[in-house]
């Protein structure tokens, strides 16, 4: 083990995108026994600890300001595997990209996926990350059998039914109740590695709330791209994209030979940050009216890659470094059934204080898990990209707090960078009740995150 | 911790006495501001505003005993405010004494004690929080510097001149503390009416102590570097900075 405490082996550490960054000692785990060795000797020096994947969450979720983080990623070994019922262990460093490049073409899938394949198991786990089929299959959580978590009190296993309590707080648990070292997960399977996909426009926000409402029980994955921009009769003009695998009988021959394939390539890559951030309001405009009207009013039964359907950004490696020197953050929050009017009242807000977001994206959740800090709850849920380096994002998005925390909603936390402790339990009724569990399993807060910090920690 | 919009939680004032450092701290306070630290000599007035930031929702607000002369303390002062309030996440030095610029009155104690004030005292307290910031992985320092020490006037030479000796300071800790997690801002305003000021007379590209504050914040949220108040003061300097001497001197004012 290296020697911690120089100042001078930390490195910065960033979140997504790229706007807040704290400097701490990243050190690669390189194995399971290395991480209890690790995590041992975090305890006896008293030092602040904290696992980090592949860095998708957006704000400081996965930083630890003068401490140590565990870099995981190269814990990525798939420990079992049964090809028949679909159930595998693996590392929890392993990526759902390098997960999927193996099991997809033997005829299965992650049965929920987030819009990126960049992330590690462990991370789906403590994010309880969702995808676009959230309505009929829920969050990660729900498929994973039994997880290995090296906490404060060494190593153990846990799963629903075995100490339920700590396996649901570590559900969502944002990594502050341990490292999660291994898991087993039930994936879905699959006939082939294509999508069959009917695309829509909507000319407004409550054309595509019905649209979504009245068909999303017909597919299995609904989203929709929503332009924030437009204004007036044509606020929140959406493209919805909706579909389900695609089953043998739907492909033509010319593709019966490459069925299962799943290779997706990077093709473009941002090497470099630019000096100022590309990405602005005249840019997002622009974008906006090509992308809607690029779109078809109404296609349906179109073919689509796997790796097109489910991750577009993954395309672009470090898409993130367009937004310049300054970053952005993503305002992720849910509303339930019944509080529609918030979308709109949340967009209008941005407008008329002149901020653009330049990626929206609205879906709706099903029922919740039983994990007391996950994000999806039954109702709407609209994600927002925002660029930061302008004033107001900051106000705004405490405005839009109020509108969530009115309509019983919540922020997503995997996507947060600002939000208060105080909100936080107002938007989480049962963070009592993980605080209480969390303690239990971590009596001396060894496993804190930068977020963790800003949210007042012990004073929650 | 600063969340990702530049916001602080924690926050120490380095001459919490001063009208700009409490225009920024209102201004602070409607977003993330719930302990701050107000440090200075004047302890009852320090107090009383205290007082006034608990009554704007800064849930613990404390008046401590500090003085720039005071340099053989700085390292334990530090060390003291950390250990009682925890993580830092905002020092704002904001510490000042324009004084004169008048042969007449002006002393050699005079000029030492005010160089001390305005550049050397708090620049030694600086040292000793940016090691404890950069102990803590991250941290945000704010110097209120001053246009008075792009070009030095000689009717406040020694407050400008020891301006320019903290400003280049600054710019040479920010350069230090570089991927340390630790950002250095430094905050150059022009004229501002405000009890350090008082009995000035006003100069061209005056502002009030709320456009500095507004300024701040959004240097805060910009992750600025060098913000300039009002903002053209960047060109009015590097205009100022070709004026040949001879003419300099000359200009009135």
């Amino acid at each position: 083990m290296s020697p911690l405490g120089a100042d001078e082996t930390r490195e910065l550490v960033t979140g997504w995108g790229r706007a807040s960054s704290s400097a701490a000692h990243v050190v690669p785990v390189r194995s399971g026994d290395e991480l209890d060795r690790l995590v041992a000797g975090a305890r006896s020096s008293a030092m602040p600890i904290l696992a980090r994947g592949l860095g998708r969450s957006y704000g400081d979720a996965a930083q630890c300001a003068g401490g140590i983080v565990l870099d995981v990623t190269s814990l990525d070994r798939v420990v079992d595997a049964d090809f028949d019922s679909g159930v595998l262990t693996v590392e929890a460093g392993l990526s759902i990209d390098a997960l999927l490049r193996r099991v997809a073409p033997l005829g299965w899938f992650v049965p929920v996926t987030p819009g990126t394949a960049q992330v590690t198991v462990g991370g789906a786990i403590a994010a309880d990350v969702h995808g676009k089929n959230h309505h009929r299959d829920g969050a990660f959580g729900r498929y994973v059998d039994s997880l290995t978590l090296v906490g404060a009190q060494g190593r153990v296993e846990l799963s629903p039914t075995r100490q339920p309590d700590l396996f649901w707080a570590t559900v969502g648990g944002m990594g502050l109740t341990g490292v999660i070292a291994r898991a087993t997960l039930r994936l879905r399977p699959i006939e082939t590695s294509f999508m069959l996909v009917d695309t829509d426009r909507s000319v407004d926000l409550e054309d595509c709330m019905a649209q979504l409402a009245a068909h999303d029980d017909r597919y299995r994955y609904s989203v929709a791209w929503v332009d924030c921009v437009a204004q007036g009769r044509h606020l929140g003009r959406s493209v919805l994209s909706r579909g389900d695998h695609a089953s043998l009988v739907d492909l033509p021959t010319a593709l019966l030979s490459r069925e299962l394939s799943y290779a997706p390539r990077t093709r473009l890559d941002v090497p470099f940050t630019p000096p100022a951030s590309l990405v602005r309001h005249a840019t997002i405009a622009a974008w906006n009216e090509l992308w809607y009207r690029k779109a078809p009013a109404h296609r349906s039964g179109e073919l689509q890659s796997m790796s097109s359907f489910f991750y577009p950004l993954d395309a672009v490696a470090r898409w993130n470094r367009l937004y310049g020197p300054r970053g952005f953050t993503q305002y992720q929050f849910v509303v339930p059934f019944g509080e529609e009017a918030t979308i709109r009242r949340v967009i209008e807000l941005l407008q008329a204080r002149h901020l653009a977001p330049s990626l929206a994206v609205l879906k709706r959740f099903g029922e919740g898990d039983a994990a007391p800090l996950s994000f999806p709850m039954q109702g709407w849920t609209l994600a927002l990209d925002l660029p930061l380096g302008g004033s107001g994002v900051a106000a705004a998005l405490d405005a839009l707090d109020e509108l969530v925390v009115s309509a019983h909603g919540r922020v997503y936390l995997a996507k947060d960078g600002r939000l208060e402790g105080d909100r936080l339990r107002a938007m989480y009724p049962r963070l009592g009740e993980w605080l209480e569990v969390r303690r239990r399993m971590d009596p001396d807060e060894m496993f804190v995150s930068d977020l963790w910090r800003r949210m007042g920690a012990n004073a929650l | 911790m600063n969340d990702v919009t530049g916001m602080p939680q924690t926050v120490v004032v380095l001459g919490g006495s001063s009208d700009l450092a409490h225009a920024v701290l209102r201004r602070l306070a409607l977003r993330r501001l719930e302990t701050l630290v107000l440090a200075g000599r004047d302890r009852s007035s320090l107090s009383a505003a205290a007082e006034q930031f608990r009554r704007l929702g800064v849930h613990v607000a404390e008046a401590v005993h500090f003085d720039a002369l005071e340099t053989g303390r700085h390292e334990s002062f530090a060390e003291d405010v950390a250990s009682r309030f925890g993580a830092l996440d905002l020092v704002l030095v904001a510490t000042g004494v324009l004084g004169t610029g008048d042969l007449a009155v002006l002393d050699a104690a005079q000029v030492a004690g005010s160089i001390e004030t305005n550049f050397s005292g708090p620049a030694a307290a600086l040292i000793a929080f940016a090691k404890i910031m950069r102990r803590q992985g991250h941290g945000q320092i704010v110097v209120l510097s001053s246009f008075a020490g792009v070009r030095i006037r000689r009717q406040n030479f020694v407050y400008g001149s020891a301006k320019a000796g903290l400003d280049g300071f600054s710019q040479g800790l920010a350069d230090v503390l570089a991927g340390s997690g630790v950002r250095v801002m430094i905050v150059r305003p022009g004229f501002v009416a405000t009890k350090m000021t008082a009995g000035a007379a006003p100069l061209p590209f005056a502002v009030s102590a709320d456009d500095v504050a507004a300024a701040v914040v959004r240097g805060l949220e910009r992750r600025a570097d060098v913000v300039w108040v009002p903002g053209i003061l960047r060109l009015v300097g590097a205009a100022a900075r070709c004026v040949p001497r001879w003419l300099w001197r000359r200009l009135p004012g």
